[in-house]
């Protein structure tokens, strides 16, 4: 009985959840523009999609603005995190606090504070605005995702490398770096979805004419139902939940693995 | 010529204000096993690892054949490490753990293929060159450290307790082999640990540490049948350790009773430590030794049988071939060579330890 209810719960949560993405998938394969009818199985508006310029525009800024600003993300985050770990205790501390605020801190307010520190010094808004907006984001998924890794990672195989005549840097590249990838991995997959996800961030702080997917969805419903939109969503949708299924299993994966072949 | 490797000079070290080296002061000659000994905390492996070049001391200066090498890294040491808890690279072979230090010295491919082909010989561990580091045992890696850091043809190969984390059996078999290994590179060792046995059985010298003090530098032999303080006594092996007072040149006077030694030069009446070894206590019949006990515990041991023996209010710890029931009524003899006499100590320093007996 009391499974019973628990899995009914279960049930009406999920349902809560993804039912309104699921209408929205369906319409989006309705051959008719209406929402209230369905008129066949089509892939009209999907089609559509790859014939208008301005919407495989925003396809492109979207990936190329990920790609860069993740990238980039990634190897400041990095940097960082081996800046933290020589810091004392109470330095640590400080930083990783300092860390979570941007994480914490809506969405909205970020945006705005960007898009006036850019007004302020005169930076015109464009697709360069967005790249570093998305990358002053990112750098704390990374830091927070890679940071467990080097605390865990162990002192003595670093010392072990300097001790066999590599530099510290080299030292680095060739023992540390290799332990603590699954961190850099999920940190890079991490910011990646959220570069491709981000909506507000990006919407204050891109200029006229540029857009990504989501800024694109949004100025196209505001002017009237375009079921291609729900096709774009649904793209959008489905790319986000792949990388966070890559984010969060790779890593599992990967340390399932090592505990097994430690025994 | 000094024939010193490695002088440490007035060395100093605290982590967080807490002193952990106060002025040491070593000498290390060529091809010698030294070993620091002492309690965990007692500053060695701070001192190995200034050696290493992974700490810089406060004060103090490191010389190499007589070079000052204080400020060096690590990596431009001529001296190579085996960790405590072995720090082999998880994502390499054998083969490319061992050859990590030949590759970055840039050696031909022919020598490193051959170093190490002669180091996992030297190691016992040959055709595990493509293995990975996790699918050995605790002994095995900690083996392939040791080849890993001995094909670098090291001036010195500094080792951080690194038959730590192995069992009893295995541990003993890799100290005979840390023995051939160090005959037949003929390199110099500086080993660190904890086990006073490790110890007495490997080094030329050892070097028992206490809270950033070298307590005493001497051979085994020196160092077990005559320690200069309590702590050395109490720290290498079981001992009774007593109160006494130096009555004359070779005459001591224990719980009441005198006792004939050998020691001298203490003047007259002057208290002192007094170090037996439960193996020099010898058990006779009621009356015929210096005092007389009761047997309050008696185990087994082993090659022994380890007693208590109560007498003069001082509870003897005694070990015997021979059992006596507990409750047995027995004498108490100790050779005058076996009573070995030390200075009381003049500060609160070298008072390490407390003297639980």
């Amino acid at each position: 009985m009391k499974k019973a209810f628990s899995k009914v719960y279960l049930l009406l949560v999920f349902l809560f959840l993804y039912v309104p993405i699921v209408i929205m998938m369906a319409l989006s394969f309705n051959a008719s523009k209406s929402r209230a009818v369905w008129a066949g199985f089509s892939t009209k508006w999907y089609e559509e999609l790859w014939r208008s310029a301005s919407i495989m525009d925003a396809v492109k800024n979207t990936f190329t603005i990920a790609l860069i600003s993740s990238a980039a993300a990634t190897v400041l985050g990095v940097l960082a995190c081996i800046g933290i770990m020589a810091m004392s205790r109470r330095g640590k501390t400080v930083t990783m606090a300092v860390n979570n605020i941007p994480l914490l801190n809506a969405d909205i307010v970020t945006g705005l504070s960007l898009m006036l520190t850019y007004v302020f010094f005169g930076i015109s808004l464009g697709y360069g605005t967005i790249v570093f907006a998305h990358i002053t984001f990112n750098v704390p998924y990374v830091i927070l995702s890679v940071m467990p890794r080097l605390k865990n990672s162990s002192r003595s195989t670093y010392e072990a490398a300097m001790d066999l005549g590599a530099s510290p840097v080299r030292a680095f590249f060739a023992v540390v770096m290799p332990e603590i990838m699954p961190g850099i991995v999920s940190g890079f997959l991490l910011s990646f979805s959220m570069s491709i996800d981000d909506f507000i961030i990006t919407y204050f702080t891109k200029g006229a004419g540029v857009n990504t997917i989501s800024t694109m969805i949004y100025t196209q419903v505001r002017r009237g139902i375009v079921p291609s939109m729900y096709a774009l969503s649904t793209i959008l949708f489905v790319l986000v939940m792949v990388l966070l299924l890559i984010t969060n299993f790779a890593p599992a994966a990967k340390s399932r693995d090592d505990s097994k072949k430690g025994k | 010529m000094s024939d010193h490797l490695i002088d440490l000079v007035d060395i100093s070290k605290s982590f967080d204000g807490q002193l952990v080296l106060d002025e040491m002061n070593l000498y290390i000659r060529e091809n010698e096993f030294v070993t620091l000994l002492g309690p965990s905390g007692c500053g060695k492996t701070t001192t190995l690892r200034i050696i290493g070049g992974f700490e810089t001391p406060d004060t103090g200066k490191v010389l190499f054949n007589g070079a000052d090498i204080t400020g060096l890294p690590a990596y431009k040491r001529q001296l190579n490490t085996v960790f405590q808890r072995y720090a082999l690279f998880p994502h390499l072979t054998i083969a490319e753990n061992i050859a990590f230090g030949l590759k970055i010295k840039k050696k031909s491919r022919d020598y490193i293929r051959d170093k190490i082909k002669y180091s996992l010989k030297l190691v016992n561990l040959e055709g595990y060159e493509d293995r990975m580091p996790d699918s050995l045992s605790g002994g095995q890696q900690q083996r392939i450290a040791i080849a890993r850091a001995i094909v670098n043809e090291p001036k010195v190969l500094l080792l951080d307790e690194p038959l730590g984390a192995l069992d009893l059996k295995l541990r003993q078999e890799m100290q005979y082999e840390l023995i051939r290994l160090k005959n037949e590179i003929g390199i110099t060792f500086i080993y660190v640990t904890h086990d006073q046995e490790e110890a007495l059985t490997m080094s030329d010298t050892i070097v028992v540490m206490n809270q950033g003090y070298i307590q005493q530098i001497g051979t085994p032999e020196a160092i077990y049948n005559e320690p200069e303080n309590a702590f050395v006594a109490d720290f290498i092996g079981d001992s009774n350790i007593l109160d006494g007072i130096m009555i004359q040149d070779r005459l001591v006077e224990i719980l009441g009773t005198r006792m004939a030694c050998v020691d001298a030069g203490f003047g007259l009446n002057k208290p002192v430590d007094v170090v037996i070894r439960p193996e020099d206590v010898e058990l006779t019949g009621p009356g015929e030794g210096a005092m007389d006990g009761v047997v309050t515990s008696v185990i087994f041991k082993g090659v022994h049988y380890e007693m208590e023996v109560e007498a003069n209010g001082f509870e003897w710890l005694v070990q015997s071939t021979h059992m006596h029931e507990v409750g047995a009524h027995v004498g108490l003899r100790v050779e005058p060579d076996n009573i070995q006499i030390m200075n009381k100590p003049e500060s609160e320093d070298e008072k390490a330890v407390e003297l639980d007996v």
